[in-house]
């Protein structure tokens, strides 16, 4: 199946958490100067500036922040979309994410509901996380 | 001693029909219209301006490459001093303070600040087509259309902590109109009630289309020079006596805190501090509406209102003409023009309220006046605080 919409132009910060969902896991880089995940990714620590950093796995568990029913689509690509529900996931482990909410109805929607990460395959490098709301 | 206070000796807009430029005019041609405007106002000439700046979404190689020198080059002068900080919407506060420095430091003696747009015109405004790369990789890809989408992500949150209504978000949309039916030069002036805005089109929940500015064409252009030189020209001199900048961020899930507006809290302290006053003392406001919830914010951030009673303060009309509070006299982004980067012409409302020439909109005895702008995704601040003497 053709994918339409926008993708990431991976670069090297970029490109282990982008391939991370091809195998069904979130990761994402993690500071051993001070013990921070953060998101998105960097060459350099955003919290203590350092660089010593490596890429874990992380829940992929969290709540929703905030989130908006996009009811005009960003652009062509997303027309048949609408409405559909752009988020603010805070992650278990710290970092907040920009994804959308899959497989629920945009009026269920609500600020607090813990969502789970799943992934949408877009190319051979390039999987992206969206999220779930938890039963 | 030679007085170099930095002063504003001229303003100009350029007029619009139907929210585009009344001579078709391409943004070089509105900005010289404009500028000749700024300069004739003061009782200058465009030989005098030795200091330019300038910001947009136009130019060489997409936006921002040479645009002072385009503009430079087009009007025929060769400034000693230049300045394309492009932040966004609040440049031109930012603008304004830089101008006062190098004006204060002797870097350039007469300093134009000028922008244009022709967006409207163009059709030039669209939800897509922003690249993926950089930073944009991690949100362009999810469908969030901006800058619409941030502010609706702050707008929800906002109503989550605070209990805001969206009623409260539309006052801010009916203040603008009612200011705005007393501007002969403003794009929207029919009236708006709460009930029309809560019908207007959903476009990102909870915004609906009145809670967004215009979209138009817009020219501007504002001279700043030293008081010593302000003594020979014909205009009233209105004093800067404070700015300052700050930024926050790019990418809305980089905001730590979607209720507050960390770079107009700093900006707005700075400013003030520097033009030694106190925020009681500031008789109107000019704060940038690209949104509803942008105003709500701006007003806690700056420190008129505890956080989260702004929906509060603006009920009732207290924003709006005859209000205790007024703010954005001429209609605003939301109701009188919005030409993309709106900063401008904040501090073109600002200038013409201190010097007591808003007609039926002007507010009684201005003498302080302070103008905020907000820049890109809730990204970027400034504020001036601008006095007559
Ligand atoms: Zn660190």
């Amino acid at each position: 199946m053709e994918y339409n919409k926008p993708i990431p132009v991976v670069d090297s910060d970029s490109e282990p958490f982008w391939a991370s969902g091809l195998s069904g896991k979130l990761k994402l880089p993690h500071c051993s100067s001070c013990g921070k995940f953060h998101y998105y990714p960097r060459t350099l620590c955003p919290h203590c500036h350092l660089t010593d950093l490596s890429y874990k796995e992380v829940s992929g568990n969290g709540t929703i922040y905030s989130y908006t029913v996009q009811r005009r689509p960003a652009g062509n690509e997303f027309k048949d979309d609408v409405p559909y529900i752009v988020a603010l996931i805070d992650l278990e482990e710290g970092p907040r994410m920009l994804s959308n909410i899959v497989g629920l109805a945009p009026e269920e929607v609500a600020i607090g509901q813990r969502v789970a990460v799943q992934f949408i395959t877009v190319s051979d490098s390039i999987s992206l996380p969206v999220f779930q709301v938890q039963k | 001693m030679k007085n170099n206070t930095p002063v504003i000796v001229g303003v100009a807009d350029l007029p619009l029909e139907n929210g585009k430029f009344a001579g078709g005019e391409n943004v070089l041609q509105a900005q010289a219209k404009a500028a000749l405007a700024a300069l004739d106002d003061a009782g200058l000439k465009m030989s005098d301006v030795d200091g330019l700046l300038t910001s947009g979404v136009w130019g060489l190689n997409g936006p921002g490459i040479l645009m002072p020198v385009t503009v430079g080059e087009y009007l025929g002068i060769t400034p000693r001093y230049m300045d394309s900080t492009n932040i966004g919407g609040s440049v031109f506060e930012a603008q304004l303070g830089h101008a006062s420095l190098a004006i204060q430091s002797g870097q350039c003696e007469v300093a134009l600040i000028v922008y244009g747009s022709a967006q409207r015109s163009a059709r030039a405004r669209s939800f897509g087509g922003r690249p993926t790369d950089l930073n944009f990789q991690y949100d362009v890809p999810y469908g969030l259309a901006n800058p619409v989408g941030t502010y609706a992500l702050a707008t929800m949150r906002y109503m989550h902590e605070t209990g805001a209504r969206p009623e409260d978000l539309a006052e801010v949309a009916v203040s603008a109109r009612r200011w705005a039916q007393l501007n002969d030069a403003a794009f929207k002036r029919d009236d708006l009630t709460i009930e029309d805005v809560l019908n207007s089109p959903q476009i990102c929940d909870p915004l609906r289309a009145a809670d967004c500015c215009l979209v138009t064409d817009g020219a501007g252009a504002v001279i700043v020079t030293t008081s010593e030189r302000a003594k020979d020209l014909k205009s009233q001199p209105i004093d800067v006596l404070g700015f300052g900048e700050a930024q926050a961020s790019l990418l809305v899930s980089e905001m730590e805190d979607l209720c507050r507006l960390l770079p107009a809290e700093m900006s707005s302290r700075r400013a003030i501090e520097m033009a030694g006053v106190s925020l009681t003392d500031i008789d109107v406001m000019q704060l940038y509406d690209s949104f509803t919830i942008t105003v709500l914010l701006t007003l806690e951030a700056i420190g008129v209102c505890k956080r989260g009673e702004a929906a509060q303060f603006v009920r009732n009309g207290r924003i709006a003409p005859g209000g205790a509070f007024p703010i954005n006299t001429g209609g605003g982004g939301l109701s009188n023009m919005h030409p993309g980067m709106f900063g401008i012409f904040l501090i073109i409302e600002a200038v013409r309220q201190l010097r007591g020439e808003c007609g039926s909109r002007q507010v009684d005895d201005a003498r302080l006046a302070l103008v905020h702008g907000t820049g890109g995704y809730l990204s970027s601040g400034a504020t001036c605080i601008l006095g007559r003497a």
